[in-house]
């Protein structure tokens, strides 16, 4: 495997991806990475010199609208799907 | 006829004659799924109330002379990552297992204007992420046509559904060849349309430049109706394109005189099954006799399309999955130290294995120090598949291939190793990559009683000579 990822690779990967991983999932994100980075490699191949890289197939163009408001008032149902509300509001941990 | 027999526009007509009504049709499909999806399990939600409410309504409509489409009142399956006001949306996953949008999937609204009746969501690959719809967090779906086998996916209950006669049509999604894969596995018609001419707002992202929702259907003329009904300008999606061309139905013509043909040497070489290579031979062979030029050709880049795709999708997924943090809704881990454990808990709790793998490498190609080797290649190797299908396309007006290298693995064959059942991909994914539309439509089965796609593609905004070329090859070819 020409792809070692190494322990603070997968630790920096987690802390991207916002996942806590096991020890032993760990270990299985390191050969899975590596091994599907090894396949991606083969892209190396071929020579990409001076090619516009393209993020979508059809020209992309901004797209504008007037900014008017056309939906109602949803923060009941909206909040209705919250984990934890109150007072109108999401509750999340405390972030200090 | 049993109206259970019935294509989705053959059932409207005969709503429309009077012979049959959308409560009758709705209470009979609802009796089906009791029957047998306990089985199949194509379904993770059935809304046998909300159907039949939905039925009358519409019922009263169509005789009050206001519905007069040619699906007013047939009963759909819906994929459970189209968001349905008021019925649970779980994408498949834990992280959605309680989550009740407020607003209806523009697609879904279109076929609700159109006088469908919504039966239920269908289960799927855990956010469109597989190939056989075994990451479920709701179960396997089973092949209807074998039931030791997958559906495929990520569309495998919508396949599944139309196969198992549980709806009269459904609609899915195909960011990798998940619409037209399980056609092929469940012997059904499958189309992903040309990007942007669905509107996907209300679709849960995947790979958002990527995703197309489409079609799949019992035979092509309800694939065209039914495509012509999804399609719209959408302000809503700013990837959305006004089309003029939408009556898709106009297609329905049993004519291939002069239409060129390419068959890529490159779809029939290694990793092809002998009988998917001999059925997909055969069909060509059905349309040269019906007046097409069929030609062989070299696409080149085939073997690239698939590590492009998993680069750029893995990408988009680990961005539009960031959305899924345990606040606004959906699953939120019980205990916790803090934010941002909360969020690690909840995604890690909430995720499948499957989808973590993909977040893993999407948020890694996208990471500084990486970005450049790994992203932006992928989409320079993109744009070079885009080419050699200009290339192609500038020869042939449709090219014509298999959907999948086999027909439908056994359960419990293909998680072990990912790779493996990526390339399982590699004749649907460059088609994503390039934008073009693709359609699936059976052809033949296998010495297994396991049925066989056959995949047409043509070049962007060409979906009506695949329709064509898909109806004539119904008209005389094998079906399964």
């Amino acid at each position: 495997m020409a792809n070692i990822i190494s322990d603070e690779t997968i630790e920096y990967v987690g802390i991207l991806a916002k996942l806590e991983l096991s020890d032993a999932e760990k270990e299985q994100a390191k050969a899975d990475m590596g091994r599907m980075l090894d396949y991606i490699d083969k892209l190396g191949e071929l020579d990409t010199d001076g090619v516009e890289p393209m993020s979508h197939v059809f020209s992309a163009e901004n797209v504008f609208r007037e900014d008017v408001v056309t939906n109602g008032d949803d923060r009941e149902r909206l909040l209705s799907n919250a984990p934890q509300e109150k007072d109108g509001m999401f509750v999340v941990p405390p972030t200090f | 006829m049993d109206i259970m027999d019935m294509t989705a526009l053959q059932l409207a007509a005969a709503i429309r004659e009077g012979k049959t009504t959308a409560v009758d049709a709705t209470e009979a499909v609802l009796a089906r799924i009791e029957e047998q999806d306990k089985t199949y399990n194509c379904y993770v939600t059935v809304d046998s109330d909300g159907a039949l409410a939905q039925a009358r309504a519409v019922q009263k409509k169509i005789e009050a002379g206001e519905l007069t489409g040619p699906l007013a009142g047939v009963p759909v399956a819906v994929k459970d990552n189209l968001c349905t006001e008021g019925l649970r949306t779980t994408c498949s996953s834990k992280i959605l297992h309680n989550f009740v949008p407020t607003y209806t999937a523009e697609a879904v609204k279109n076929l609700q204007k159109a006088g469908a009746v919504i039966l239920g969501k269908t289960n799927m690959d855990e956010f469109a992420m597989g190939s056989t719809t075994e990451t479920s967090a709701y179960g396997v779906t089973r092949n209807p046509r074998n039931t030791e086998h997958v559906p495929g996916g990520s569309s495998g209950g919508s396949a599944a559904a139309v196969a198992a006669k549980e709806c009269f049509y459904a609609i899915g999604s195909d960011t990798g060849g998940s619409i037209r894969q399980p056609a092929s596995y469940c012997g059904v018609v499958g189309m992903k349309p040309t990007y942007g001419t669905v509107s996907r707002y209300g679709l849960i992202a995947y790979g958002s430049s990527l995703d197309q929702i489409g079609p799949l259907t019992k035979d092509v003329a309800d694939c065209a109706a039914v495509l012509e009904a999804l399609s719209s300008h959408d302000m809503k999606d700013s990837t959305s394109i006004a089309r003029e061309d939408t009556d898709f139905t106009a297609a329905l013509t049993d004519d291939v005189k002069g239409l060129r043909i390419g068959i890529p040497n490159d779809y029939l070489g290694e990793g092809l099954d002998g009988e998917v290579r001999e059925a997909i031979l055969r069909a060509a062979d059905v349309l040269k006799e019906k007046g097409a030029v069929v030609e062989y050709f070299d696409l080149s880049l085939v073997e690239y399309a698939i590590p492009a795709y998993y680069t750029i999708a893995a990408a988009e997924a680990s961005s539009n999955l960031e959305r899924f943090d345990g606040v606004k809704y959906g699953y939120r881990t019980e205990e916790y130290a803090g934010l941002h454990n909360m969020y690690k808990k909840s995604r890690s709790e909430g995720f499948g294995e499957e989808v973590k793998r993909r977040i893993m490498l999407g948020s890694f190609v996208l990471s500084s120090g990486y970005y450049d080797a790994y992203y932006l290649k992928a989409l320079k190797v993109k744009a070079l598949i885009k080419k050699a299908f200009d290339e192609a396309f500038s020869k042939y007006d449709v090219i014509l291939g298999p959907a999948a290298p086999t027909t439908a693995p056994k359960l419990g064959e293909s998680l072990a190793d990912p790779i493996q059942m990526y390339l399982g991909d590699i004749y649907t994914i460059a088609v994503n990559l390039a934008g073009l539309p693709g359609i699936c439509l059976p052809c033949g089965l296998d010495s297994k009683g396991l049925p066989i796609g056959l995949q047409l593609i043509g070049d962007c905004f060409q979906e009506k000579k695949l329709i064509r070329a898909a109806y004539s090859y119904q008209q005389g070819g094998e079906l399964a």
